[in-house]
Parts: structure tokens; C-alpha cells; sequence
């Protein structure tokens, strides 16, 4: 590699970009496509992939509040019902939430963090894969009319065997062992991408709030997904084997279940609401056109959530009859869980106050996250009183509580996002009127749609029931609520259709429409494969602001940017100080992770019908693809 | 990529790391990392504590399962586990340890010889625990009792199979990282798949202390 330039050549920035070039581009075509390990690529690929199964969790809702429109309506059968609403929060957790959110995370965190991709880019694309093969596999049950359908937690006995003999429970128990390995994986590159790829200078407090926000979705899924994973691999024992984990005539016990579910559920609250709350963190600022007031605090109630998060699981069952003293001690610590939200909460205020808010859609969406976070936590802190809980435990109380809770923390910041982000990742700016059509259309159809189950169900009426008698006084609440989901819903379509109109015919945003603080913006839009021509030293918590020479997009050598050309390159840096230690290979596009998935799919379609000789060539199979994966080749990095 | 080779006089181990230029004027970063500069050795130190969560979940749900159980455990009159060959397999694996230890440190100090050693001895270790867990120790415990006859059956079989599992895992890392041994792949500087591998070794190896006090010993108090 010779960075010399010899005298008559061109200048610097274009013979880096060349090499830059050809390093990085990806030649299009089948190969690429199958095969990138672009980590924007990748993110987008998350994006729309979640974004179509939004959709469809819609749908499920939809049909749901239709049902309920009006006492006795004979729209679905109680048996497709429990399938819909089972379907619906499966989907809006695993299917929707938790991909978007990491779309956004692969797309930006290396942005955010000046690295030129992931730490292990076949391993980001091996988990897009697994994950788009099993939201298929979980999909596939509609097709043959058995989709779960004992709820998105699946409780045994229900859940056993012995009272859903039909393969409903095992295409919910292998698609959530299947999706926990596209999790983890995606999971353990953050964290990696996070600590180690770090551009030169930004030390622990110059690491953006969404960054952290994403790292402590990271630490959570690596520490609570193990538990969901156990959970239903010990239900599949139970159910195609004949073990007796959940089995109390033989020793065990129907609230293992239970614990172990709730260990990762509780968790997994905070997996979807923690970026959430990064999004707010990173609009906000740019919005205001201030730093963040208390970014420690922010950044330390983030990491407090998500340690709390793992205490609190028993106050799901608060009405299962366990002891008081450990029911005590959740109960105090769901208490707690108040104290580091609320100081984020009141950091955004104050950010908000100290600034000088400009009231556009991406902040518009924030404000709303606020206001329908705060309405959800308030119940939530109600929820940690254990008589108030059993009182309303299993009402649409419970229903209204954490749709304003998961709908507050992962729907109004992404939607926010895709107004704030979206430029930079297809190049075009969205519509700003249709934008804020679309927000108002959403909080208003969505406090029309969830209000009312607060009152519905302090009057009584339980969840999951697919009817309702007329003479109860919950008919006009229950209108409301419908009409409220399709208010929402419309919101909805508006921002995606704006989302399609822009990427054809929007305004170019160029590198930085929003003159935003953090290094996304110092790319071009949409960024560039290597994404920056050089990697830039940080020297600032708002480099955009602070650093007037990242505004070129190049930062030049004497300022510290650094081409690192001559392959596919990019730093390795101390974990605290970011300081430069190694240059690292990074592969190239490669057909193996999409193979490996593939042959993991049909491991689960083999495990799901009993077809035991095809799970025997599965199992090849997926070892092949290994070996194909970690089958040395040219550039690769050696290890 | 150019490679220059460093000419200082600095300790012996860094002189044939291969170096490469960022772009900055005149910095020199090294080309292979090992250890907690490399990122493989982070993603491997993850996946080590989401595992190690599984098995703590695993022994969590023995004990709980336990106190849910009457007073008589094992129950249904299964007698306790016998130790002998458990102790004996304990040893065996543990020992195995030791030669995966002295392969790294060999390919640290570019002893090839002592990889290839060290791996074999490793791999012949774990290959006898595997063998004596799939047919001497499960045909005994099935004599007496099996994954369906009761929850404790049910422990026993699928706690024990999960590490059964982890071990055969390692033996097959263990096949791939001797493959590329004799391919010539590893040296001084380059050797984060050997690394990696006795960091996942020594896992499976400590997760079996867990496994033989709950399985085995915590039925005789």
C-alpha cells in the first residue's frame, strides 16, 4: 500500500475515493445481492422486512378491533380469534419491533460511531437471513390454519400437549427458538461494533445516547433471550418428546413456564422501548439545536432500566399465588423502574425547554412518544401496587397499559425516525405536510384506541375474549376504540406511502438537511459503501457542531481523518479510550450465511412435521454451511 | 497490501508482526490482532455469556423443579446417582484442559509442534468424557430411570445432554483448528481461531463443575 502521492498526480480526496472505490463497491448483480454484507444494505433490508410484517400485524389488529366493534359481532370465530391476537403480538414483538429497531441500529450505529461496518458482517447478514426465514416459518402456519394461538406468552398448561395437541404451539415454540439465534447474533455485533469499532477519539462519554441505547438492547437480548430460548426448548421436549418439565403429575411444574417466559419477557419490554428512548435522545438535540441536557444521567438511566429490567419479572404474576416476600421485594423494584425513566423523561424536557424547539414531524413524533410514554408508565407505576394489580390483572387495563407503553417507546420514535433518518438513507427528504397529517392522524386514532380500554377494563372487561354481551355498557367504548385503530391505521399508510413517494421523486437531501450533531451526517446520503472517505478522529460529543472541518465530508489527514485504503479496512480501538490498535480485514460478500439459514429453516420444518431424516440431513447441512462460511479465501482476515 | 516489517529493537514477539499504514503520515498499526484487540475474541466472549446464562437458566430450573418436588429427591424411589465413573469422567475432562492451555501458549511463541501436540491430547481427552457420558454413563442412569420417566429424569438427561452437546461442539472446533494447523494457517501473530477455541475449551470445561454439583453431588445431601 503506498499512501505517496507522486508529484504531478491528482490531488488527495479524489485518488482516495477511487481506491476507496474499488475496495468497497459491490459489483450488482445476483452474487451482491444474495450476497452483501453492506451493514446499510443489511439495516434497510431489516427496515422494510419489519416494516412489511408491521403491516401484517395491522391486518391482525384490524380484524381484531373490527370484531369488537360491536357486542355479538360474528365477524371471526373465537378459534381464529385466539390465532389473530396470538399472531399479532408475536408479530409486533419479534417481527416488528425488535428488526426495525435493529434496522436502524445497523444502518447507523458504524455510522454513529465512525467505523466502515459492523464487527462481523457475514454474521449481520447471517441474521437478517434467519430472521426473514423465520418470520416465514411463523407465517407458514396461517397457511395451513394452525397459527399459535395460546397468546404471545404461551402459557402451559394451555399450551401443553395435553390441551393443544395440533402443531399451533410448535410453530410458535420453533420460530422463537429459530428468531433467538438471528437476535443473538445481531445482539453480540452491536455490543462488539460498539466497544471495539469506535472512531479515534470518541471515548466512553462521546458515545451518542442512541449508540448506548442500542448497546443496552444488546447487553439485555445476550442475558434475557437464553431464558425464551430454554423456555421452549424444554416446551418441545415436553410436547414431541414426552419429558415432564411443565408436567405436574410427574414432577414439574406449570409455573417453570411462567418464570422462565417472564425472565426474558419483562427484559424483552425494555429490549423494544431502550432504542426508543435512543431515538428521542438523538432527534431531540438536532431539533432543539442543543446538546442533550444531562447526557450522563440519560446514559446511565438507559444502562439502570436495563439492569433493573432483569428484577421485575414475578409482577406478572403477581395473581399466581406466590409468597409474599419475594412478591414484595418485585414489587419494590418495579417501583423503582420509575426513578431512572422519569430522569430521561425529564432530561428531554429540559433539552426541550433549554432549546429552541423547531416543531417539524421528527420532533412532533418525540413529543408524542412523551406524552403516550408518560400516560404508560403512570399505569405501569400503578401495575407495582400488588393489590391494584390483581384487581385489574388479565382486563383490557392490562391491554391499554402496554399498548401505551411498547406503542409509546418503539412506534412514535420509529415513525419519528423514519422522517429524521430517512433522508439520509435513501438521499430524498419526505414530505413535511403529508409528515404531519400522518402524525396527528396517529395520536389521535391512537389515544381514541387505547384510551377507552383503560375504562373498559376497570369495568370489568377481560382480554382475549372474542365477544361481548350488549347489555354490559361497554358498547360505545368499544366503537370508539375500532374507530380509533383505523384512524391509526391510515396515519400509518400515510407515512409509508410518503416514505415510497420520497424515495422516487423527493427532494435530494444532501449530506446534512438538518445540520444534526452526530457523524451520520457526516457521510453522504445514502451513504457511500465505505461510508466516509476517511475515518475521522472525534474530538467532540457533537462533532458535527464542534468540528467544522467534518463538514467537508473528508476529513483531511493533517486533522486526523485516516483513508485506510488498500482493502476492505477499517480500525480496531481500545474499548474506554478509543485509541487506534490494529487494522482489520473485513470479509467480503459471501453466499454462505444466506445457505446456513436456508438449511436452518428446513431444520425447523423437519423438527416442526417429525420428519426425522430430513432434520439428520439438516443438520449436515447447516455444518456444511459452516465450513463453507470459515473456508479460507484471498482477503479474508486470517485467525 | 504492503506489508513492512518493524525494525525496532522492541520485545522479540512484536518483530515479525506484519504492520500497515492508515493513511496518517507515518502511523503504522499492526495487521493481525489477537486476543481483546481482535474483535473474533469479543464475539467469542459473548457468546460465552449468553451460554453460560443458558446453563445458569438450566441449574436454575433443576433446583427450582426440586423445591417444588415432595421430600424424597431423587424421587420415585430412583436411587442416588452413583460417583465413581462421574468423578472419573470429571478428571478426564478437566485434564484436558492442560494440553489446550499449552497449545496456545506454544502458537504464542510460534511453537507449532507443541499446537499440534496440544491439540491432539485435548481432542483425545474430550473424545474419551464424550464416549464414556453416550455409553457407559447414560446406559447406567437408564437402567434405573429416563428423560420420560418423571421431571427429575427429565433434568437429568437434558442438563447433562446440553453439556454433552457443548463438548461435541468443542471437539468439532477442535477438528477444523487442527485442519488449518496442518494447512499451515497459524504462526506468532496469526492464531485468534486457536485462541478462541481453548477460550470456548476452559468454558465447557468450568460449566461442568455446575453440572456434576447439581446432577450428580446435589442429590446426595
Amino acid at each position: 500500500m503506498a499512501t505517496t502521492v507522486v508529484s504531478d498526480a491528482p490531488p488527495r480526496p479524489a485518488t482516495t475515493v477511487e481506491r476507496l472505490e474499488d475496495d468497497w463497491a459491490e459489483t450488482p448483480g445476483l452474487g451482491s445481492w444474495v450476497g452483501t454484507v453492506d451493514h446499510k444494505r443489511i439495516g434497510l433490508r431489516y427496515l422494510y422486512t419489519g416494516m412489511a410484517f408491521f403491516v401484517a400485524g395491522g391486518i391482525e389488529s384490524l380484524l381484531i378491533r373490527t370484531q369488537l366493534a360491536g357486542p355479538d359481532l360474528d365477524v371471526l370465530g373465537p378459534e381464529a380469534y385466539n390465532q389473530l391476537f396470538s399472531m399479532h403480538g408475536v408479530t409486533m414483538m419479534f417481527l416488528f419491533a425488535m428488526p426495525v429497531l435493529s434496522g436502524f441500529g445497523n444502518f447507523f450505529v458504524p455510522l454513529m460511531v465512525g467505523a466502515r461496518d459492523m464487527a462481523f458482517p457475514r454474521l449481520n447478514a447471517f441474521g437478517y437471513w434467519v430472521l426473514l426465514a423465520a418470520g416465514i416459518f411463523l407465517y407458514s402456519s396461517f397457511l395451513v390454519g394452525r397459527a399459535p394461538d395460546a397468546g404471545w406468552f404461551n402459557y402451559v398448561p394451555l399450551a401443553g400437549e395435553a390441551f393443544t395437541p395440533d402443531i399451533n404451539i410448535d410453530f410458535y415454540a420453533i420460530g422463537l427458538i429459530f428468531l433467538g439465534i438471528s437476535s443473538t447474533a445481531g445482539a453480540i455485533n452491536f455490543i462488539v461494533t460498539i466497544l471495539k469499532l469506535r472512531a479515534p477519539g470518541m471515548i466512553l462519554n462521546r458515545i451518542p445516547v442512541f449508540v448506548w441505547g442500542e448497546l443496552a438492547m444488546a447487553l439485555q437480548i445476550v442475558f434475557a433471550l437464553p431464558a425464551l430460548t430454554l423456555a421452549s426448548v424444554l416446551l418441545e421436549l415436553d410436547r414431541k418428546f414426552g419429558f415432564h418439565f411443565y408436567d405436574p403429575g410427574e414432577g414439574g411444574d406449570p409455573v417453570l413456564w411462567q418464570h422462565l417466559f417472564w425472565i426474558f419477557g419483562h427484559p424483552e419490554v425494555y429490549i423494544v422501548a431502550l432504542p426508543g428512548f435512543g431515538i428521542a435522545s438523538a432527534i431531540i438535540p438536532t431539533w432543539v439545536r442543543r446538546p442533550l441536557v444531562g447526557y450522563t444521567y440519560v446514559v446511565i438511566g438507559e444502562l439502570a432500566v436495563a439492569l433493573i429490567g432483569f428484577g421485575v419479572w414475578v409482577h406478572h404474576m403477581f395473581t399466581v399465588g406466590l409468597p409474599n416476600i419475594p412478591v414484595g421485594f418485585i414489587s419494590l423494584a418495579s417501583f423503582t423502574v420509575a426513578i431512572p425513566s422519569s430522569i430521561q423523561v425529564f432530561a428531554w424536557l429540559a433539552t426541550l425547554i433549554a432549546g429552541r424547539p423547531i416543531l417539524r414531524t421528527p420532533l412532533l413524533f418525540v413529543l408524542g412518544f412523551i406524552f403516550i410514554f408518560v400516560v404508560g408508565g403512570v399505569t405501569g407505576v400503578m401495575f407495582a401496587a400488588v393489590p391494584f394489580d390483581q384487581a385489574v390483572h388479565d382486563s383490557y387495563f392490562v391491554v391499554a397499559h402496554m399498548h401505551y407503553v411498547l406503542v409509546g417507546s418503539a412506534v412514535f420514535p420509529i415513525f419519528g425516525a423514519l422522517y429524521h433518518w430517512g433522508p439520509k438513507m435513501t438521499g430524498r427528504l419526505l414530505d413535511e405536510r403529508w409528515g404531519k397529517v400522518s402524525f396527528w392522524l396517529m395520536f389521535v386514532g391512537f389515544n381514541l384506541a387505547f384510551f377507552p380500554q383503560h375504562l373498559l377494563g376497570l369495568f370489568g372487561m377481560p382480554r382475549r375474549v372474542y365477544s361481548y354481551d350488549g347489555d354490559l355498557g361497554w358498547d360505545a367504548y368499544n366503537l370508539a376504540s375500532s374507530i380509533g385503530a383505523f384512524i391509526l391505521a391510515l396515519g400509518i399508510l400515510v407515512t409509508i406511502a410518503n416514505w415510497f413517494w420520497a424515495k422516487a421523486r423527493g427532494e435530494p437531501a444532501g449530506n446534512d438537511p438538518w445540520r444534526g450533531e452526530t457523524l451520520e451526517w457526516y457521510a453522504s446520503s445514502p451513504p457511500a459503501p465505505y461510508n466516509f472517505v476517511t475515518v475521522p478522529t472525534v474530538r467532540s460529543r457533537e462533532p458535527m457542531w464542534d468540528q467544522p472541518e467534518l463538514a467537508f465530508g473528508a476529513q483531511a489527514p493533517e486533522d486526523g481523518g485516516r483513508p485506510l485504503t488498500g482493502g476492505h479496512l477499517t480500525l480496531s480501538t481500545s474499548m474506554l479510550d478509543a485509541r487506534p490498535q490494529a487494522i482489520v480485514h473485513m470479509p467480503h460478500a459471501s453466499i454462505w450465511p444466506l445457505l446456513f439459514s436456508l438449511a436452518l429453516l428446513a431444520l425447523a420444518y423437519s423438527v416442526l412435521l417429525e420428519l426425522w431424516p430430513l432434520t439428520a440431513g439438516a443438520v449436515v447441512a447447516c455444518g456444511a454451511s459452516v465450513m463453507g462460511w470459515f473456508w479460507p479465501r484471498g482477503q479474508t482476515q486470517e485467525t | 497490501m504492503a506489508a513492512v516489517e518493524t525494525t525496532t529493537d522492541a520485545t522479540p514477539a512484536i518483530h515479525e508482526t506484519a504492520l500497515g499504514e492508515t493513511g496518517l503520515p507515518g502511523e503504522l498499526l499492526p495487521l493481525h490482532a489477537s486476543g481483546p484487540r481482535a474483535f473474533g475474541w469479543w464475539g467469542m466472549a459473548w457468546l460465552i455469556g449468553t451460554e453460560a446464562t443458558l446453563f445458569a437458566l438450566l441449574i436454575a430450573t433443576y433446583f427450582y423443579l426440586r423445591s417444588q418436588s415432595g421430600p424424597a429427591w431423587p424421587p420415585d424411589r430412583i436411587p442416588d446417582p452413583e460417583l465413581r465413573l462421574p468423578l472419573v469422567m470429571t478428571v478426564i475432562l478437566w485434564s484436558s484442559s492442560i494440553p489446550v492451555h499449552l497449545a496456545d501458549q506454544g502458537i504464542r511463541a510460534g511453537d507449532v509442534g507443541r499446537l499440534k501436540a496440544g491439540l491432539a491430547a485435548g481432542f483425545a481427552l474430550g473424545a474419551t468424557f464424550l464416549v464414556l457420558t453416550l455409553a457407559v454413563e447414560w446406559p447406567d442412569a437408564h437402567d434405573e430411570f429416563g428423560p420420560t420417566t418423571n421431571a427429575y429424569g427429565s433434568l437429568f438427561f437434558t442438563i447433562t445432554g446440553f453439556h454433552a452437546a457443548h463438548v461435541l461442539v468443542g471437539l468439532l472446533i477442535s477438528l477444523w483448528v487442527q485442519v488449518r494447523v496442518w494447512q499451515a494457517a497459524f504462526d506468532r501473530s496469526r492464531h485468534l481461531s486457536v485462541q478462541n477455541f481453548a477460550t470456548y475449551w476452559h468454558f465447557v470445561d468450568i460449566v461442568w463443575a455446575f453440572v456434576l454439583a447439581t446432577v450428580y453431588l446435589s442429590p446426595h445431601l
